[in-house]
């Protein structure tokens, strides 16, 4: 056993999950309190990848841009929830998801237009385009470090916010029952705004922070959405720290899958077989975890209370 | 070209002689990519296509040339739709264009039912050049494992001992893998084929750390280039391990890298049949007249393959005498392929296949501008493993 390599993956299997984390935040509170089905959570991962590349060209700032695009992601995450949004929440959930699917497509087509086929990106700085050393020769880029350390951050003020915040309490009540919150003469359509406001900057960071290493690209949503919805339904929709725990497991699984599955496999078949199976079972092995969690625990991991 | 065509059509019906203008004029029907991601690739392409028009002087044998562009938005049923289109109510005489192998796979048979002649410009599946060849199917660029063929027998010339492959899990990554190991006479010390949904290579990189290569071989064609190229550099590995790609840093690629500052791929090396810099007069012409028409830009080999496809068809019109109804007399001259190419010589093999030359190219910054530059000949005269399964 190749301990480094172990000891390499696990950090970048740690870093997916953080990634997928941010993500599946939004779209579990979105889903959770307001029971919006929303498809377009990805566009809003989109949004702050093209927002960040934009900013961080005009600055010259990596720091600076990416500080600039957080408040504007919240802006364009209340100004969709205020067009948009709102008119869906009464709407049954093939609405929804039809509405959402449109604005994909929407967005998809504009940032095609808008910043041309070939998308952008992001360079690093020198002082993140290294890598730091750890003991034992284990070897992580400064720049994924600097994605963990900063995703554990956002989730450490999720937990506060969440747990000892008064606006955390309205959230954590309306995970739970919706309609009584409302009943208790709380401004719904006002926390409903602000859910989907910090949802989107969750989602738009994750696609700021992602940007340096996979660039930004029309599109580039879909694929990260099927992942966190995977995340929401193993940790039990509506539930932060379930969507932190799921999206870690979901990190590690898919990453550790993808480097060891075909060596273990040439233990027990030849060569070309290995090389067939290998990347379909690792590819598929997040399916596989959630439906097992499915048929274990139907609602996920962490269930909010009372749903 | 688009506004040219919609604008004929009408103008034509109004001068009340439509019969006599589509007796008179050669139509031939272009399906590229030019929309999604991929339309660097198309309009590279559509560029060449019209420098092609230009130096044939909008004719072909003494007839009016006119080409018609569509878009397949890169899904095989747009494209056999178009196809469609433009052989029952264009009337178009040849289809060409064709960047993808799946969707080339859906709308050849459309055409080749038609009785048309289609010539690919790009997508080389490799069924194509042996059991599924057919009399009128011509291929100007090449079957897909030809160049990753040619990869292999560079990486031996460069004394490459332990490789590491890097490739997309779906069918030309596949043949790009075949054509690599066909060859390649060291040792494959690992080998990851990720799906084409993947942007982030964090565990394939982690594992060529471990595997200590002395080189790695790479397909990540367009959006995937500047990702993986991105990663490779931040994981250090730029400076350790030698990149060697297929597909994967063209000239339609190229000025992105520049603008993202990607400076580690300056001098690497990739193989191809052709190089901007390849020297003979046809070449010199081309990418001149291609530069005045796009923007100041160098070619790809997509271009490259788009105007000799367009003279591999004015080659046969030609030696038809201008009938282009005339398909036998038409796919006769086409075999022989008696026109100046950007290759410097062209040949066919029975399966409609070009027999050519694969160079090693290494990536230059010259005058400010990033390109490739041929630097040897690697193989010569190569012709597709699986000619010998067509049964022409």
């Amino acid at each position: 056993m190749n301990y480094v390599l172990l000891a390499e993956q696990f950090f970048n299997g740690f870093q997916l999950g953080i990634i997928l984390f941010l993500v599946a935040a939004g779209l579990t509170l979105i889903f959770g309190i307001m029971d919006l089905v929303n498809l377009a959570h990805g566009t809003l991962y989109m949004f702050g990848a093209f927002f960040a590349a934009t900013f961080v060209m005009l600055t010259d700032s990596l720091i600076l841009g990416m500080l600039i695009a957080l408040p504007v992601m919240l802006i364009a995450g209340i100004l969709l929830e205020l067009t948009v949004l709102r008119t869906l929440y009464e709407r049954n959930h093939l609405d929804q998801v039809l509405a959402t699917f449109g604005l994909i497509i929407f967005f998809n087509e504009f940032f095609l237009i808008a910043w041309g086929p070939e998308g952008t990106g992001i360079n690093l700085p020198p002082y993140l385009s290294g890598t730091i050393s750890l003991p034992g020769g284990i070897t992580v880029p400064d720049y994924r470090m600097v994605i963990i350390v900063s995703g554990l951050l956002v989730a450490l003020f999720l937990y506060l916010l969440v747990s000892k915040t008064r606006i955390g309490m309205l959230i954590r009540a309306g995970a739970s029952n919706r309609e009584m919150v409302g009943a208790l003469g709380i401004n719904i359509k006002l926390l409903f705004t602000l859910v989907f406001g910090l949802g989107a900057v969750l989602a738009g960071f994750s696609g700021m922070i992602i940007t340096p290493i996979t660039q930004a690209e029309s599109g580039m949503g879909e694929s990260i959405l099927i992942l966190a919805f995977v995340v929401i339904v193993i940790g039990g929709i509506g539930s932060i720290k379930g969507a932190f725990i799921a999206a870690i497991l979901t990190g590690l699984i898919d990453t550790m899958g993808r480097s060891f599955i075909d060596v273990a496999l040439l233990q027990i078949m030849d060569t070309l077989s290995a090389e067939t199976a290998g990347p379909a079972i690792s590819s598929m092995l997040i399916y596989i975890l959630m439906a097992v969690i499915l048929a274990i625990k139907p609602s996920g991991l962490f269930p909010p209370k009372g749903a | 070209m688009f506004k040219k065509t919609l604008l004929a059509a009408p103008l034509a019906a109004l001068l009340a002689v439509p019969s006599v203008q589509a007796a008179e004029s050669i139509k031939v029907g272009i399906v590229l990519t030019l929309t999604t991601p991929a339309s660097i690739i198309g309009k590279n392409m559509k560029a060449a296509y019209e420098v092609a028009y230009d130096h044939l002087g909008g004719k072909i044998g003494g007839k009016k040339l006119e080409l018609i562009f569509e878009d397949d938005g890169l899904k095989p049923n747009i494209g056999k739709q178009k196809t469609e289109k433009l052989i029952k109510k264009d009337k178009v005489d040849f289809m060409t264009g064709f960047i993808w192998s799946h969707v080339m796979g859906a709308s050849a048979p459309v055409a080749l039912k038609a009785g048309k002649i289609f010539v690919s410009a790009n997508a080389g599946h490799s069924l194509y050049a042996g059991k599924k060849c057919h009399k009128n199917f011509f291929n100007a660029a090449w079957e897909n494992s030809q160049n990753p063929m040619a990869m292999g027998s560079l990486l031996n010339q460069r004394g490459v001992k332990k490789l590491y492959v890097l490739s997309l899990n779906y069918a030309a990554g596949k043949q790009m893998v075949a054509g690599v190991e066909r060859t390649f006479k060291g040792n494959i010390v690992g080998k990851d084929l990720v799906p084409t949904s993947h942007k982030d290579w964090s565990a394939e990189i982690a594992k060529v750390k471990a595997a200590k290569p002395d080189g790695v071989f790479v397909f990540y064609p367009g959006a995937w280039g500047p990702a993986f190229f991105t990663q490779y550099k931040q994981a250090g590995l730029d400076k350790t391990t030698p990149l060697y790609s297929v597909f994967s840093v063209d000239g339609a690629n190229l000025p992105i890298f520049q603008k993202r500052k990607m400076k580690h791929l300056i001098g690497t090396f990739n193989t191809m049949f052709w190089a901007p810099d390849l020297d003979n007069a046809t070449n010199k012409r081309f990418v001149a007249d291609f530069g005045k028409k796009y923007k100041g830009q160098i070619p790809s080999h997509y271009a490259a393959q788009a105007y000799d496809s367009l003279m591999l068809i004015a080659a046969g019109v030609k030696a038809a005498g201008g009938d282009a109804s005339n398909t036998d007399a038409v796919r006769k001259g086409m075999e022989k392929a008696d026109f100046a190419s950007v290759r410097g010589k062209i040949k066919f093999g029975k399966n409609h296949f070009p027999i050519q030359n694969f160079y090693s190219r290494q990536v230059i910054n010259k005058g400010g501008k990033w390109q490739l530059s041929v630097r040897q000949t690697v193989v010569e005269d190569h012709a597709p493993v699986m000619s010998n399964e067509c049964k022409l």
